[in-house]
């Protein structure tokens, strides 16, 4: 926390006209993030490789996160007068519902100061559906690459500015991104032998039981 | 002769003896050969020669390709039944062990390699996922199994098999190789003219491979009704 907390501090003082925001991680790792807006996103990145007080010379990981619409419930408490003149609170609960976005992590590292904990960086596309393009990182860390191809091919996450920006795992004609949370798989269903639930569902689609008067005739 | 006693504990290669070497049994054979006469068969001696020299493609596709290799090396040793020559081109192969996992975006060039080997040739599908697609056959990506696109000669199970497992699959070849015939009715696959030795490669597609299997190789097991 401190560390991230303080580079912060330290970016927002450097970077006035950047919009920066602490994604804290309430896990037992405490890895926080720091959010970056677009247009400040590569300024503040190649500062962080170049700057000797950080170095972060090395982008070890780069990641593709889904987030759908999700509701917050709230609860907001309010004063309500009574005809008498009395007040009594009522407690209300609040429902918001939060569009969706996809996020792109970069995890990095200095080889030079020989960091073990990383300083995550994170970048957000504005929603799920016609603007999903993010900044590429790939002209600071080269490492950046395959990786964000491999975003663009799974999310369909468009990095501005990437040199080679094509699909890496699926095949040119492959329609659709496979690892967004609303990706339909074709219905392809061959039978199995297994233990798994979800499997054993799409089973019983497929092969439903035989009727009573089949399994008259068998027994 | 430590031979014919060795020969004589094996159970019979063949279920039966090949007719070209006239009507005496094995053993009469091997009594003949104790007396310095060779009795073989233009076929038998085709067929020996080519169990004894099998040439795999030199490629692999996943972790089963790591076990192929082991194979290869000095403890498993699978010079010892004459297939250590891994070719890098399939035109000089004559068997592809498809050893691992076969995404769909790489079923069509697996097909054109097995298209480019000259005949006579044989696959020898290794581990779960080149028999059926393993873990993976619900998953997007992954073929369910070669055999939908090219004929399987040999499915050796195992995720993934042990290089015994691979040795024996090989002699388990060798033997089907053994039994090949020149001529009759059960003339070998590479000897009939009309028998197909190219296969269609399937095409990309927007979500799947297409066609997503070849009928003239492959036909659905039979619905499993006592699960």
């Amino acid at each position: 926390m401190s560390s991230t907390a303080e580079l912060l501090d330290h970016l927002r003082a450097r970077f006035p006209d950047a919009t920066l925001e602490l994604v804290e991680n309430p896990g037992p790792a405490a890895q926080h993030g720091l959010r970056l807006d677009h247009t400040s996103a590569r300024l503040i990145a190649t500062y962080l490789r170049e700057d000797p007080a950080w170095q972060l010379d090395y982008c070890s990981n780069v990641s593709g996160v889904d987030w759908i619409d999700r509701e917050e419930t709230e609860k907001v408490t309010t004063t309500v007068t009574a005809e008498d003149g009395s007040t009594a609170e009522k407690v209300e609960k609040v429902t918001r519902t939060i569009p969706g976005y996809f996020e792109v992590v970069y995890h990095l590292y200095s080889m030079a100061r020989k960091t073990s904990e990383p300083v995550i960086l994170r970048l957000r596309t504005a929603n799920r559906t016609d603007d999903t393009v993010v900044p590429s990182l790939t002209p600071v860390w080269r490492s950046c690459e395959f990786q964000e191809r491999e975003v663009y091919d799974l999310y369909g996450v468009s990095f501005t500015d990437h040199p080679d920006l094509r699909r890496i795992l699926m095949w040119d004609e492959f329609k659709d991104h496979p690892m967004r949370k609303d990706y339909v798989e074709p219905d392809d269903y061959e039978y199995e032998p297994t233990p798994h639930a979800t499997v054993l569902e799409r089973a019983a689609k497929h092969y439903p039981p035989a009727s009573p008067a089949e399994e008259g005739s068998q027994s | 002769m430590s031979e014919t006693s060795d020969r004589s504990s094996l159970p019979p290669a063949a279920p039966e003896p090949f007719p070209a070497a006239g009507n005496i049994s094995d053993e009469e054979r091997e009594e003949l050969r104790r007396h310095g006469i060779l009795l073989t068969s233009l076929e038998e001696l085709y067929n020996w020669g080519r169990t004894n020299s099998i040439w795999p493609l030199q490629f692999g596709l996943a972790c089963c390709a790591i076990e192929m290799i082991a194979t290869a090396t000095a403890r498993f040793d699978i010079a010892r039944f004459g297939a250590e020559i891994f070719r890098p081109s399939p035109r000089q192969a004559d068997l592809m062990i498809v050893s691992g996992t076969v995404t769909k975006k790489m079923a069509p060039q697996v097909v054109r390699l097995f298209n480019q080997m000259p005949e006579p040739k044989y696959c020898i599908a290794m581990g779960a996922c080149a028999i059926s697609g393993g873990p993976f056959k619900q998953g997007y990506n992954v073929l369910k199994g070669i055999d939908r696109y090219i004929p399987v000669d040999i499915y050796i199970p195992g995720c993934p098999p042990r290089p015994e497992a691979l040795l024996n699959g090989l002699i388990q070849l060798q033997e089907k190789i053994k039994t090949e015939r020149l001529k009759g009715p059960a003339t070998a696959r590479h000897l009939k003219p009309d028998a197909p030795s190219e296969y269609p490669i399937p095409e990309y597609d927007a979500h799947d491979l297409k066609p997503p299997k070849n009928p003239a190789v492959w036909t659905q097991n039979p619905l499993p009704r006592d699960q």
